[in-house]
């Protein structure tokens, strides 16, 4: 999902002995399913998991910002226009919330930002393919949105307190995005030639990307187990995976498109719509930097962080200077 | 749909002179999206592009309505050419970097504030609707630009040195914001339109207040002012936003969104 | 946050802020914790405050506070704080014994 890097094992030293009694009453607190607040006590490897996957969610937000906001300027209609800018702040407003909920654990945004834009931190693989007509808008608010939904509604029971509270945020926030998104397609499904050409197409583009949103097989994701434990994952990808295929394919034949998959095909015993081979050499590639788009996200960021300095430096300056000044008494008057 | 030219009588020219402004400025600041200088500003900026963009639909609309040709918000905007938009050429500055997107804000704002005020009362009840609405969303972006004005003029040396070339930039399109024509000078008599150099005074005081805590010096009086963004002669920046905005409804003109 | 365990005074100076963000909600509760937001100063943070958290109506007040005024409980504490009232049942309506012929009460 938005945190697929996950799955690389924690590499820190396992606990010492003297844990092993506070280890076994946290994870007891989150068995009775009591929320982990910021000063309580936790496993370092807890706090460290939950910083990384907390950060490259918001990461992924941010980056995120870069694909949809190509088409702001370019939107066809005054209403397209509004709903995309409104889509893409709350996008901007979700990062914010979620560096704000891992701040919470000692990490500054600051830090989390340095990270990103050194490459040393990861972002959903999704974002570094392009936006190349405006039927990918759609799609990537009925796809996309609709991928991230699955995991984020689990995530609003997650274990640790302040990143339950964002995603409850964000969740309320989200409901708009696929619906946007599919009545976008839905508009161009029903429109000229030209137009429905443009929705097959970004579906066509678009749908194994989204497939790869979930991670890695179950088979390949060890460290999944941890997170279940820690109540920081509640399903495995591969049924959030399959939730989402069953929920999407027949929004996507309504729409009277197919979709790029000759293996695709009901199975009516198991009632679940069953899928081809995901192209996980693709995913890695994507995830290790080489996307056709990588370079560009990183740059676009690096670019606006750099040129923002300047303005953040003279409020923080501002700020200084009316601090001395109330510290100073005025001259007494004559 | 092929480029259209409006019959513009007074009323429809009033209400595209509006739209456009608003429009262009709205589409400016969505131009920021994934570039502000911190992550809190970037919903600041879209709240206010947000703000001018929906102004700019209820504009066009009721330019539509008073033109009486079935036309949409959309085929104002969306098709007619740079010679025919009739927005002021401030709005179509380009953002530059921050200092000038804010101060850019604050010149407009502590124009339109009045400006929307003074229109609550217009006889024609759409416009003194709108008006009532916008006059708000004009009181925070005056208020957020200005905020943004003091710290970046009383701020770094380098961010004052930004904001007095944005200054410089910037200030010979101000005039145009105070200019009557005849076209409006009947729609004044009539109480539709408001007297835009009736509101000189307190754009002025606005300015003089927020500069003098910026600690920046406010330009000479009598300088040199361009104008003609009302009557369409634009500068060379318009017609570029116009040919992005404006490219996929061109392309696909029988097509519906 | 109200949450965050770094004190702000060990911050670097080029840091920008972080304050609390407490929303009035329309129905009139008290002012509730919403979020948190950067900012250089207060009136930048009330302004970012408004821009993030109520963009959908959610509110009609907003207080901020910078995250390192607040001062919190350790959760250390939370046997001496917060445990001994658990016995106090007379604290409470249903430890009265009221005859039903009395009626509400």
């Amino acid at each position: 999902m938005y945190t697929q890097a996950l799955n690389q094992r924690d590499a820190a030293p396992a606990a010492t002995p003297e844990d092993a009694a506070a280890l076994a009453r946290f994870q007891a607190r989150i068995d009775a399913d009591e929320r982990i607040e910021p000063n309580d006590w936790m496993p370092a490897a807890y706090r460290r998991t939950l910083v990384r996957q907390i950060s490259q969610h918001a990461h992924s937000e941010i980056i995120g910002m870069q694909p949809e906001g190509n088409w702001i300027t370019r939107a066809p209609s005054l209403r397209r226009k509004a709903a995309l800018l409104a889509k893409v702040q709350d996008e901007g407003g979700h990062g914010l919330y979620l560096y704000a909920a891992a701040e919470t654990l000692g990490v500054s945004r600051e830090e989390l930002s340095a990270q990103l834009l050194s490459g040393a931190a990861k972002y959903s693989s999704i974002f570094n393919y392009p936006t190349l007509s405006w039927a990918d808008i759609g799609a990537i608010g009925w796809l996309v949105d609709g991928a991230a939904i699955m995991n984020q509604i689990p995530l609003c029971r997650c274990s640790y307190g302040p990143y339950a509270r964002a995603m409850i945020r964000v969740c309320k926030e989200e409901s708009f995005h696929q619906r946007q998104g599919y009545e976008l397609m839905l508009a161009l499904s029903r429109g000229t030639a030209e137009q429905k050409a443009m929705a097959q197409d970004a579906l066509n583009r678009w749908w194994w990307p989204c497939l790869m949103m979930f991670g890695p097989p179950d088979s390949e994701s060890q460290h999944s187990d941890q997170s279940m434990r820690w109540g920081i994952k509640r399903f495995s990808n591969d049924a959030l995976r399959q939730k989402f295929v069953d929920a999407t394919v027949p929004q996507g034949h309504f729409l009277g498109l197919s979709f790029p998959d000759p293996a695709l095909r009901y199975d009516a015993e198991a009632g679940h719509w069953r899928f081809g081979a995901i192209d996980w050499a693709e995913f890695r590639r994507v995830l290790a930097g080489d996307g056709p788009c990588n370079r560009q996200r990183l740059e676009t960021r690096r670019r606006a962080e750099a040129e923002g300095a300047w303005v953040r430096e003279a409020a923080l300056a501002h700020a200084a200077k009316r601090r001395a000044r109330a510290a100073t008494p005025p001259l007494a008057a004559e | 749909m092929t480029t259209i030219t409006l019959a513009e009588p007074p009323r429809v020219l009033h209400a595209l002179r509006l739209a456009d402004t608003t429009l262009v400025l709205g589409h400016r600041l969505s131009e920021w999206t994934g570039q502000a200088p911190m992550l809190e500003e970037e919903l600041a900026l879209a709240n206010m592009g947000l703000d001018l963009i929906g102004q700019a639909r209820a504009l066009y609309t009721h330019a539509a309505a008073l033109d009486g040709q079935g036309r949409t918000e959309d085929d104002l905007a969306y098709f007619r050419d740079a010679p025919q938009y009739r927005n002021l050429l401030l709005a179509e500055q380009p953002n530059g970097d921050f200092a000038q997107t804010m101060l850019r804000q604050f010149l407009y704002a502590a124009f339109a504030l009045p400006f929307w005020n003074a229109m609550a009362a217009s006889a024609d009840a759409v416009l003194a609707a709108i008006a009532a609405k916008a006059e708000k969303e004009m009181a925070y972006h005056q208020r957020h630009s200005a905020a943004w004005v003091v710290r970046l003029g009383d701020g770094t040396a380098e961010s004052h040195a930004r904001l007095r070339a944005a200054l410089d930039a910037l200030w010979p399109f101000t005039g145009e914001m105070f200019e009557v024509d005849e076209a409006e000078r009947g729609l004044i008599a009539q109480g539709i339109a408001i007297d835009p150099a009736a509101l000189r005074p307190a754009w002025e005081a606005s300015i003089a207040r927020v500069f003098a805590e910026a600690t920046l010096p406010l330009p000479a009086a009598g300088r040199w002012m361009q104008s003609g963004g009302h009557h369409g002669r634009h500068g060379e920046h318009l017609g570029h936003l116009l040919a992005v905005m404006q490219s996929l409804p061109r392309a696909y003109p029988d097509a519906r969104w | 946050m109200a949450e965050n365990p770094m004190p702000q005074n060990a911050m670097p100076q080029n840091v920008m802020p972080l304050w609390e963000v407490f929303i009035r909600s329309r129905t009139g509760m008290a002012h509730r914790h919403a979020g948190s937001v950067h900012a250089p100063d207060a009136e930048m943070a009330l302004q970012a405050a408004r821009d993030t958290y109520t963009r959908r109506g959610e509110g009609l007040s907003l207080w901020v506070v910078p995250s390192a005024a607040i001062i919190a409980s350790d959760p250390a504490d939370k046997a001496e704080f917060f445990e001994p009232t658990a016995e106090k049942i007379y604290r409470h309506p249903t430890f009265y014994e009221i005859p039903p012929e009395v009626g509400h009460m």
